[in-house]
């Protein structure tokens, strides 16, 4: 096994045992820190390994979150199968984008710009909707049931965000060892070459998105049972597709651990800062301190953290 | 030979620039045919309409006896038309066995089975030993192996090469002949845009000659050098007032 593969194993026994010792509130910030490394995975089966720039991934979680959530309100669905048909619902919406632009030809910013579109389009439209709750949003009333994906204590949930991680992580290396990960690795590298060595490109990339949404769809499921309250401006609002797509991006996109990477890193230091600057003059910095180490990546690392930290741990040193 | 490609009557149009008009001609099995002709000729727009990146506004093209027209690129390639662009595309980040296997995975589904044929087909065109490094690495020459050898592995029975040997050295220019030989002996008939004449008239079984979108001439090489047509549309006419031939 390499050395990378040895780490993994050392992390997840950790990870696994961490619940024993953490506070509640440590245990928030790994749920946190499995969540969206979950959202970035997903979004790497797009961004990352099929190279289509997604900035509107919030759409997903919001159709995700609030499909589950009305399921559970109005007929009295179980989340745990709000999940799934929150997956499929956002998955539509998925295959829906990804007709309008791969159809069309739309690549780089202006596949990026329609994501964007869509998402505020969500956005808006559920905000401005009786059945969703308005603006205001939806609440969920906590009952502590387990069929209701509630808890007394945050160990299940660390669990099951964990499982959430791991899972999207293990498809994502399925992927990777198949023809579709292959033929997403050349889309994402030349287009036009991929099509003359017989690469149906309109169908794989349209694969990749329904596959991504999906995900993203079941962990805004997560999300909303997990806070128990929905607005639209968040969970559909730009500032969670910027952070979903920033956690791949600086991980490394388009990697395995790329985006566990991303935001192992960026999450607990949201954390922190909002923590430490969210009151008084002080609101706002953990986004100067997103910005900085935003730029320090792209300046330093283009790759993202991730491939230069695999370079270093198979060589045993910097290179 | 039966026919494999069969063009008739192709035209296509660029806003006011006419690249191919009313252009037939055919490539039997097994054959090795040379598209030549001055820049500008229409050559390279010939290929991206047999091999369907560009969509003709009139005519027909046939393989093996069905039309192709309004076939999408990647369809065209599972049919048996494989291309190589004269600008190379090779998918820069990933492996030279990569960027093979992603032309292998179309006949062979299975990764472990396209890593086994991509291996033989980089050994077939001497990459064998650059397998691990990434495309962005490799030399000009290199590259237009690679170009190559990503076309191959689709299995073809027809090879569109577009100029796959400007820019070598003569030692390159005479192995990629060779190889190009060899891909031929197994049954691979090869429709090939080159500028490098020694290379056409050593490689090729017949010539067909564009000049300003149309066809000019067409038949062996021998033939073709001593075509009136051909010397006229490469030097132009000096004798004013000539008859034309």
């Amino acid at each position: 096994m390499t050395r990378v593969g040895w780490l993994a194993v050392a992390a997840l026994a950790v990870l696994l045992s961490l619940p024993a010792v953490l506070s509640s509130y440590a245990l928030s910030v790994f749920i946190f820190i499995f969540f969206y490394g979950f959202l970035g995975q997903a979004w790497n089966i797009v961004g990352g390994y099929a190279g289509q720039l997604s900035i509107g991934h919030a759409a997903f979680v919001g159709v995700g979150a609030y499909t589950a959530a009305m399921l559970a309100r109005d007929v009295g669905l179980t989340p745990w199968l709000g999940m799934l048909v929150g997956g499929a619902v956002a998955a539509i919406l998925g295959g829906l984008i990804g007709y309008l632009g791969f159809r069309f030809g739309l690549r780089g910013f202006y596949f990026a710009l329609l994501t964007v579109a869509v998402a505020e389009i969500a956005r808006i439209v559920t905000a401005n909707m009786e059945a969703t709750g308005g603006a205001l949003g939806l609440y969920i009333t906590f009952t502590g049931d387990p069929w209701q994906l509630q808890f007394s204590s945050n160990r299940p949930h660390y669990y099951i965000a964990l499982a959430l991680m791991l899972g999207a992580t293990a498809v994502a290396a399925g992927l990777e060892r198949r023809r579709f990960g292959v033929y997403l690795a050349a889309i994402r590298e030349d287009e036009t070459a991929s099509e003359a060595l017989g690469v149906d490109s309109f169908k794989y990339k349209m694969m990749a998105i329904v596959l991504s949404a999906f995900l993203t769809g079941m962990g805004g499921t997560f999300y909303a049972f997990y806070f128990l309250s929905l607005q639209p401006n968040t969970v559909f609002g730009i500032p969670l597709s910027v952070e979903i797509t920033l956690r791949a991006i600086v991980g490394g996109s388009g990697t395995l651990l790329g985006p566990l990477l991303g935001s192992f890193l960026l999450t607990p230091l949201a954390e922190l800062s909002r923590a430490y600057f969210s009151t008084g003059r002080w609101t706002g910095v953990h986004l100067i301190a997103y910005g900085l180490l935003l730029i320090v990546v792209v300046l330093f690392l283009p790759q993202g953290v991730y491939p230069y930290l695999r370079r270093v741990l198979n060589s045993g040193g910097p290179s | 030979m039966a026919t494999l490609l069969e063009v008739e009557r192709l035209s296509k149009r660029f806003g006011g620039l006419q690249a191919v008009k009313d252009l037939s001609f055919t490539v039997a099995e097994g054959e090795i045919v040379a598209l030549i002709g001055p820049n500008g000729a229409g050559k390279t727009t010939a290929f991206a309409l047999v091999s369907g990146f560009l969509a003709p506004d009139e005519g027909e093209i046939r393989f093996r006896g069905r039309s192709i027209v309004g076939r999408t690129p990647h369809e065209v390639c599972a049919l048996g038309i494989a291309r190589t662009f004269q600008i190379v595309r090779p998918f820069p980040r990933l492996s030279v066995l990569h960027n093979v296997m992603v032309g292998a995975l179309l006949r062979h589904p299975d990764v472990a089975a396209a890593r086994a044929r991509a291996q033989a087909v980089l050994d077939e065109v001497g990459l064998g030993s650059k397998r691990d490094h990434p495309a962005r690495g490799l030399t000009l020459a290199e590259r237009k192996r690679l170009e190559l050898a990503r076309a191959l592995a689709t299995e073809p029975t027809l090879l569109l090469l577009d100029e796959v040997m400007a820019g070598l050295t003569a030692t390159e220019t005479e192995r990629l002949v060779e190889l190009i030989r060899a891909i031929n002996r197994r049954a691979v008939a090869i429709l090939l845009i080159e500028h490098v004449m020694r290379a056409v008239m050593t490689v090729s079984q017949r010539v067909v000659v564009l000049g300003g979108g149309q066809l000019i001439a067409a038949g062996p090489p021998a033939q073709i050098v001593n075509d009136p047509g051909v010397i006229e549309a490469y030097l132009g006419d000096g004798r004013v007032g000539a008859p034309q031939g």
